[in-house]
């Protein structure tokens, strides 16, 4: 173990997950106006109504993916009678199928914000931040998959990146497992670390206000004067210039 | 009676309606002048027939707003429940583009300025807001206004196109009327229960609808859900935006802004009683001519004891029962009888409601030769005259003629009882009693319709301080807070620091600052008015440059 994989794979991550966690904890009380969407739909329907279904899909199956592959330990899943070869070709196949759809997602997403003119002056800059290091983390991992498995004799990730993973929320990080591990897989992990510490300053906040409480709640809702609630403490100021052409 | 609860209502009686848009411009000065809202009308007045604005909106097999009856007859919001709103919220199925509404634009007025010394005059082209081009201009808010462009845009009025082919030609040439239109604030309202993230709710002490910008995650589902198209989505700023009811005026007893301006005085806002656990019962009833009935059976009477002891019980409070009692939409809607909803088959239980128009019957009448003003012919056009009739029905009362012919009798009945006073011929009281009034009531009709005294048209009770914790209206937060306006300061000078919320005190903070003119950035001031704090007398605040001070 040298120096450069202790802070890659010892100390990065936790300043990734600390950015993360503090990074929204902070922008939810400063910033709760900015926390949206930015819905562009008013502009743009038809391209926005493949790619986005496409790509929401997709990722969400990747995520739910990563928490299968990462998160549930190789020893429970042969308890339950899933063998290796079950569990890689099940892996592979869906994990692939849903990559391409994110992937595919992200481009007709990534051409309209280019070429629809409306959208593309609405991308800040930020924006094209967020869109470079997701579609970077996307390519990486769908390339260590397909270059590990189906061009490579396979390698099975579970005994090396999970427990890895595992490791580092045990606060005890095996920094030999990943250190190990292919180098296109390596490059995956740290531009999905990247990604994380921008997620909270970007509008992928979105995602951790899914509004899963609309099936249970009542449909009207009546609120007193007096609830207010906190408010964020930004002065926000966006949406308050004096109208004008967009300027380029 | 279970629950009752209060609800500040609006009546407009059109027929006083000129269609100067002058409530519109004053409403975009207070609320809507800014980026991500140019094309923004929280009230905007519309040629009927004519498309509307947006374009079809009435249309609900195609724009998918406001509430349905499923087949078994259980109430469900008609662009999908919530299972089905959350599957499709990564794109709105049914959501109306920016081109349905208009593309907002501007001018190159600098080009009148800076363009070099030329034989011919420069001109300014106009500009897209939308994507910053040149453009061109092919529709905007009001295209259609004044029937322009009748024969082509009229026949796709959704409401026409629900009337019968040889109606339509005829119906051009006779007859025509402004329909100004806010946010209903609705009793049942489907933009509340079409937001995914709880932001929008309706107020319980007054039942104003509103957006907490706060919470707004910019779902856009709202837009769908309102069958009034009033939830307009900023943006810029990525959240929704809609009518205030003019929140902070009607809280320290302000009539609204569109109200206040309206030059044909014809807006009148007060309190109504309603149950509350009754509001969905009555949008399900199963025939859509029913639901204006059952509407008016929510409402509840002031002036019932059991409904004042009901009302004290569920806190509120006594000058608002007071307002209640003295209500001009109670009077208008049951004394009177002569104020209807607007599409109540939309089932949100609507509260901006109208007086359908006499003028075009009037109109019609006057052009075949005969006397408009004799009740004799009135009465006999109104039962022979099909095609108004018909128009109005479709707009107030889903389709059934009869409550829309009974308002038109009773109008009518004013009219020519009034000018028989007028012309100094005795009272005639078999006018009245023919549509089931004395002539006192319609003295008293006449004296809330005519004269209309500004105290009359506006009963507006002030909001309780001790109904909330704090004096300021924290709750609404509504996208006025967020002027940098209204006093915000902070340990790093001027805009940091939490905002302030909207309140009077800090209108008049923000009236100091506009006068006082000192570190102010005069861009920020430039072409800023504030109708909000203007109480109707004298020069609005900042509408005309501060005269230099000598010095
Ligand atoms: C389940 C949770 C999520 C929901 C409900 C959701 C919903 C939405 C919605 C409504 C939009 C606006 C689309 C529009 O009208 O323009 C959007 C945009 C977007 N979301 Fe999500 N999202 C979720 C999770 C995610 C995740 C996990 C990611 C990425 C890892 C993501 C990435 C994006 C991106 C990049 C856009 C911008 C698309 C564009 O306009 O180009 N979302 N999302
Ligand atoms: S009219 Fe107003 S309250 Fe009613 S559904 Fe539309 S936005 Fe909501
Ligand atoms: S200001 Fe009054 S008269 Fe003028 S358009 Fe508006 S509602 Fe009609």
């Amino acid at each position: 173990m040298n120096a450069l994989d202790l802070i890659l794979w010892g100390i990065a991550p936790y300043l990734a997950l600390t950015v993360f966690v503090l990074g929204h904890v902070w922008r939810y009380r400063y910033d709760k106006f900015g926390w949206t969407t930015r819905s562009s739909q008013l502009y743009e329907s038809r391209l926005l109504r493949v790619g986005s279904p496409l790509f929401h899909f997709g990722v969400l199956m990747v995520l739910l993916g990563h928490v299968g592959g990462l998160v549930v330990p190789k020893s429970w899943t042969e308890a339950a009678g899933v063998s290796e070869e079950m569990y890689h070709v099940v892996a592979v196949v869906l994990g692939t199928v849903a990559g391409v759809c994110t992937l595919a997602g992200l481009a007709i997403l990534i051409y309209r914000r280019r070429t629809v003119g409306p959208v593309f002056i609405a991308t800040t800059r930020n924006d094209k931040l967020m869109y470079a290091m997701l579609a970077l983390t996307l390519v990486l991992g769908l390339s260590a998959t397909v270059v590990a498995n189906v061009l490579g004799g396979g390698y099975d990730y579970r005994t090396t990146i999970s427990p890895w993973f595992r490791s580092v929320f045990a606060f005890q990080p095996e920094i030999s497992l990943m250190a190990g591990a292919p180098l296109l897989f390596q490059l995956h992990a740290l531009s999905a670390l990247a990604l994380f510490a921008v997620w909270p300053f970007t509008r992928l906040v979105h995602m951790l206000t899914a509004p899963i409480g609309y099936l249970t709640r009542p449909y009207v809702v009546y609120r007193s004067r007096d609830l207010g609630g906190e408010r964020g403490t930004r002065p926000a100021r966006r949406g308050w210039e004096p109208a004008g052409p967009p300027r380029r | 009676m279970t629950r009752v609860m209060a609800q500040l209502a609006m009546v407009m009686n059109l027929d006083k309606c000129i269609g100067c848009h002058t409530c519109s411009v004053t409403c975009k000065q207070t609320w809507t002048n800014r980026a991500g809202t140019e094309y923004v009308w929280f009230n905007n007045v519309e040629t009927r027939p004519g498309q509307g604005y947006p374009r079809t909106y009435q249309d609900q097999e195609k724009w998918q707003g406001g509430w349905e009856l499923d087949r078994r007859g259980r109430l469900r919001l008609k662009a999908g429940g919530r299972l089905r709103k959350l599957l499709t919220i990564f794109a709105n199925p049914v959501m109306p583009s920016i081109q349905d509404y208009y593309e907002p634009w501007t001018y190159d007025y600098d080009r009148l300025f800076s363009a070099p010394v030329q034989d011919s005059t420069p001109v300014a082209r106009p500009r897209s807001l939308i994507s910053g081009e040149p453009t061109k201009i092919t529709w905007s808010a009001n295209w259609d206004d004044n029937l322009a462009g009748g024969p082509e845009l009229a026949p796709s009025d959704p409401i026409l196109k629900r009337m019968s082919e040889q109606v339509t030609l005829d119906f051009e040439r006779a007859f025509m009327f402004y329909l100004p239109r806010i946010c209903e604030h609705c009793l049942n309202p489907s933009c509340v229960a079409s937001c995914p993230s709880g932001a929008m709710y309706k107020r319980s002490e007054d039942g104003i609808v509103l957006v907490d910008q706060d919470r707004c995650r910019g779902w856009r589902m709202c837009v769908t859900g309102c069958p009034y198209k009033k939830v307009y989505f900023n943006h810029k700023t990525g959240k929704a935006e809609k009518c205030t009811f003019c929140y902070p005026r009607v809280e320290v007893g302000l009539p609204t802004v569109c109200s206040e301006t309206c030059v044909g005085r014809l807006r009148y806002l007060g309190v109504l009683l309603y149950d509350a656990d009754r509001v969905t019962e009555a949008a399900t009833v199963p025939d859509e001519k029913d639901l204006f009935e059952a509407h008016k059976n929510v409402l509840l009477d002031p002036n019932d004891p059991d409904v004042v002891a009901a009302a004290r019980r569920d806190g509120i409070p006594e000058d608002w029962l007071e307002a209640a009692r003295r209500s001009p939409i109670h009077k208008l809607i049951f004394d009177f009888g002569v104020a209807l909803p607007l599409h109540p088959e939309f089932r949100t239980l609507p509260m901006v409601w109208y007086i359908p128009p006499l003028s075009p019957v009037v109109d019609a009448l006057a052009n075949t030769g005969h006397d408009g003003e004799e009740a004799g012919n009135l009465f006999g056009a109104i039962d022979a005259l099909r095609i108004p009739v018909e128009y109005l029905a479709e707009l107030f009362t889903a389709g059934d003629p009869e409550p829309v012919r009974a308002v038109l009798r009773r109008l009518a009945a004013m009219r020519s009882y009034m000018r028989r006073i007028n012309l100094g011929r005795p009272r005639k009281e078999s006018i009245a009693t023919a549509v089931g009034m004395t002539g006192e009531k319609i003295e008293e009709m006449h004296r809330l319709l005519a004269i209309a005294a500004y105290d009359e048209r506006y009963v507006i009770p002030k909001a309780h301080a001790e109904q909330g914790a704090r004096l300021e209206e924290l709750a609404t937060g509504c996208s006025l807070d967020y002027e940098g306006g209204p006093g915000m300061s902070g340990p790093f000078g001027e805009a940091s620091g939490r905002p302030r919320p909207v309140a009077v005190e800090t209108f008049h903070a923000l009236k100091e600052r506009q006068e006082s003119g000192a570190l102010v950035d005069p861009e920020e001031r430039a072409g800023r008015v504030n109708l909000l704090n203007w109480d109707g007398k004298g020069l609005p605040d900042g509408l005309f440059p501060n005269r230099k001070k000598e010095s």
